[in-house]
C-alpha cells in the first residue's frame, strides 16, 4: 500500500457528485414516454438482471474464505426460497458465514 | 399484498405512509450492510466520520465500497471518479426505467430529491409498483433505507475496533445475501425473471473468470451482464402485458 493517499474529502465529494448525475439526469431531463412493447419488458426484467450480476460470482468470494462464502450463499438463497424477509436472510448468512469460519 | 388499485396519482398521504411501508424492509437490510462498510472504512485507517459521510453523500453501496477501496489504495481521483462512475452506470438505466413510473405531474425539484433514492433495492421495489409513482410514495420510500444507510456506518464505524475480526469479515456476505433475498422469490414464481437472471449470471461469471475477458473491469461486466441479460430476455420472453412481476416485500 502507497503510503500518501487523496483527500478522502474530496474524494467522497467527487463519487458523490457523479453518483447523483447518473441517477438524477435520465429522471430529471427525460419525459417522454416509451411505447415500444420490447422496452418495457426490458426496464421489468432490468432490476433481476443487474442484482444477479451484481451477486454472481462476487459472493463466492465476499468473506476472504470461498468456504465460508458458499455456505452463506447456500443459507441465503435456501431462506430467501422459503420466503423469508431480506433482513432476516441476510443476518442468517452473516451468522452461517461466522460460524463456517470456525470449522473450515 | 391485497392493496386496491389506486387511480389517483396526486400525492397523498397515504402514499407516504405506503412508501414507507414498502421501504421497511430495504431500511433493516441496510442496517448489517452500511455496518459493513463503516467496519471497512476504519479497519483502513479512515476516521468514522468520513465512512459517515461517504454514506451520506453517496448511498450506493457497490460504487462506495470500490471508491474507498480504490482511496486506501493510493488511486488518484480521476480513477475514484471513473471507477465509481462505471460502477454506479445502471442508475442510468433505472432512473431512466422510472421516468417511465413516475407521475408526470411531479416537478423538477421533486424529482432532483427523489433521483438521490434511487438504489438497486428501491428501484426494485418502485419498479414493480403497480401503478403510477407519486412524489410522497417515492420519499416514503427512500428515507427509511437513506436514515439507515448512514445508520448502519455509523455504528459499524464506531464499534469496529471492538469487534472480533472474524464477525467483520463475516459481515462481507450480508450485501449479497440481501440481493438473494430480493430477487430469489419473484423468480420462482417467474419462469421469465428465472431466465433473466440465470442469462445474467452466465454472463457476469464468463466475463469475470475467462481471460479472454479480463480487460473488462467490474463495473463495465455489471453494465454488460445486465443489458445483454435484459435485452436477451426480453426477446424470448415477451411479457404480453407491462404488468410487472412482484418483488416480496
Amino acid at each position: 500500500m502507497k503510503g500518501a493517499i487523496a483527500n478522502p474529502i474530496i474524494a467522497v465529494l467527487l463519487m458523490a457528485a457523479v453518483t447523483y448525475l447518473t441517477r438524477a439526469i435520465p429522471l430529471t431531463f427525460f419525459r417522454k414516454e416509451i411505447r415500444s412493447p420490447y422496452i418495457k419488458t426490458f426496464f421489468n426484467y432490468m432490476p433481476f438482471a443487474v442484482l444477479g450480476a451484481l451477486t454472481f460470482p462476487d459472493v463466492f468470494t465476499a468473506t476472504g474464505s470461498v468456504i465460508s462464502s458458499v455456505a452463506g450463499c447456500i443459507v441465503a438463497v435456501l431462506l430467501a426460497l422459503k420466503g423469508k424477509s431480506m433482513i432476516f436472510v441476510t443476518i442468517c448468512a452473516i451468522i452461517a458465514v461466522y460460524i463456517v469460519g470456525f470449522v473450515a | 399484498m391485497a392493496r386496491p388499485k389506486v387511480d389517483k396519482i396526486a400525492g397523498t398521504e397515504c402514499d407516504f405512509v405506503y412508501g414507507l411501508k414498502r421501504g421497511i424492509p430495504i431500511t433493516l437490510g441496510y442496517v448489517p450492510v452500511g455496518f459493513t462498510f463503516g467496519l471497512m472504512v476504519v479497519a483502513g485507517g479512515l476516521s468514522p466520520w468520513v465512512a459517515v459521510f461517504t454514506s451520506m453523500t453517496n448511498l450506493s453501496s457497490a460504487g462506495q465500497f470500490a471508491g474507498i477501496r480504490l482511496l486506501l489504495a493510493g488511486a488518484s481521483y480521476l480513477e475514484i471518479m471513473l471507477t465509481t462512475l462505471v460502477i454506479n452506470f445502471r442508475y442510468v438505466l433505472m432512473s431512466l426505467s422510472l421516468t417511465q413510473k413516475v407521475d408526470p405531474e411531479i416537478s423538477l425539484g421533486q424529482r432532483l430529491i427523489c433521483s438521490f433514492g434511487i438504489t438497486d433495492e428501491t428501484f426494485a421495489v418502485a419498479g414493480v409498483e403497480n401503478r403510477r409513482l407519486s412524489f410522497s410514495y417515492l420519499l416514503g420510500l427512500i428515507i427509511g433505507p437513506i436514515i439507515a444507510w448512514s445508520g448502519g456506518t455509523a455504528l459499524g464505524g464506531l464499534v469496529s475496533t471492538a469487534l472480533p475480526p472474524q464477525l467483520s469479515s463475516a459481515m462481507g456476505i450480508g450485501l449479497y445475501a440481501m440481493f438473494i433475498a430480493l430477487i430469489t422469490p419473484p423468480a420462482v414464481k417467474a419462469r421469465p425473471v428465472l431466465g433473466v437472471i440465470l442469462i445474467s449470471v452466465s454472463i457476469s461469471v464468463v466475463l469475470r473468470y475467462l481471460p479472454l475477458f479480463s480487460f473488462v473491469s467490474a463495473g463495465f461486466r455489471i453494465i454488460i451482464a445486465t443489458i445483454v441479460g435484459a435485452g436477451i430476455s426480453s426477446w424470448l420472453w415477451p411479457s404480453s402485458d407491462s404488468e410487472p412481476q412482484t418483488v416480496k416485500e
